[in-house]
């Protein structure tokens, strides 16, 4: 599902406005262009890819996603696989803010 | 110090007795050292127009001395204030978390003010993460129980009880001297984002650009 989330035309502009703010927080986290970004797709590895993604940086980018994205991550929602790819990423984030 | 006097700190400083002087007041914690080039750059930008700046330590970091888990919000408060005082500073530029800090009769600008429990709850999130990654489970209303008793380490930190309960209970609201200034209105990425440590000198421009035009005898 996740895979098919990544891959999948963007089906309303609320899903790509997800996927376009939580590259940009990417972005500011890693330091990249948006050129970078843009080109990350959902096989992007992500914390334990990525070196300078350490915990705090991830912490950092929850809490991001939590003001800009307007959702509540719980303690127990975080979890290995949502942080691993951009896929799984995108999908908790869309499944977060169908659900708040 | 910990019984509530203000002892000697370092400070980083630009000071020529000129007419315009500016204390800096930097974010705590982890993003006191993401800002610290940063703010140089800015301070070493100030110099060039005809402002003067300062830059204390705050008790218990960078090069302090006294004990980072005997601090609170309200001995900081008290030694900014004191810092204002001794360097005759004409405007306070506070940065995040330093926001908090600032003299509630002081003027000047607050640059893109954290907000308290998220700063606790990120702080919270690294140490879960890292203890997960280590095998071992830990939930933020557990570690809080434990911390508003007895303090606790986040992220490298060693914080007293009272500063937890402090940061906890702290909705900030800036004074009515200072202006807000957000990131979209210094342009770029913001830096305490940034999960290596980064400065850039186009923000640093615009800060300084905006603190010349608006200080006081400008």
């Amino acid at each position: 599902m996740t895979a098919e989330t990544a891959q999948a035309e963007p089906t309303g502009p609320s899903r790509s406005d997800i996927d376009q703010t939580l590259r940009a927080i990417l972005r500011d986290v890693l330091g990249l262009d948006q050129a970078q970004v843009d080109g990350f797709d959902g096989d992007t590895g992500l914390f334990g890819h990525l070196p300078e993604l350490d915990s705090m940086a991830v912490a950092g980018l929850l809490t991001e996603m939590e003001d800009r994205l307007d959702i509540v991550i719980e303690d127990e929602d975080v979890d290995g696989e949502m942080l691993e790819s951009y896929s799984g990423l995108l999908a908790f984030a869309e499944a977060k803010v169908i659900e708040s | 110090m910990p019984d509530g006097h203000i002892g000697e700190e370092m400070v980083l400083s630009f000071d020529a007795k000129r007419a315009k002087r500016l204390l800096i007041v930097g974010p705590l914690f982890d993003e006191a050292n993401k800002f610290r080039h940063q703010i140089a750059e800015i301070m070493r930008k100030l110099n060039s127009r005809g402002i003067d700046s300062f830059l204390p330590d705050l008790p218990g970091c960078n090069e302090s001395l006294a004990p980072f888990d005997k601090q609170s919000l309200a001995h900081w408060r008290a030694g900014v204030a004191a810092a204002a005082a001794n360097f005759r500073a004409t405007d306070i530029l506070a940065v995040r978390s330093g926001c908090w800090l600032v003299p509630e009769d002081g003027a000047g600008w607050l640059y893109a003010p954290a907000k308290p429990q998220q700063v606790l709850r990120s702080m919270l999130r690294a140490r879960i993460l890292s203890a997960k990654e280590a095998g071992r489970e830990e939930s933020s209303d557990a570690l809080m129980e434990v911390a508003r008793e007895n303090g606790i380490d986040l992220a490298g930190w060693s914080l007293g009880p009272e500063l937890v309960c402090e940061i906890e209970a702290t909705e900030f609201a800036a004074p009515s001297g200072y202006r807000i200034v957000e990131q979209a209105d210094v342009g770029g990425k913001p830096l305490w984002l940034r999960a290596e440590n980064d400065h850039d000198p186009a923000q640093a421009d615009a800060i300084v650009a905006m603190i010349a035009a608006e200080a006081p005898g400008a």
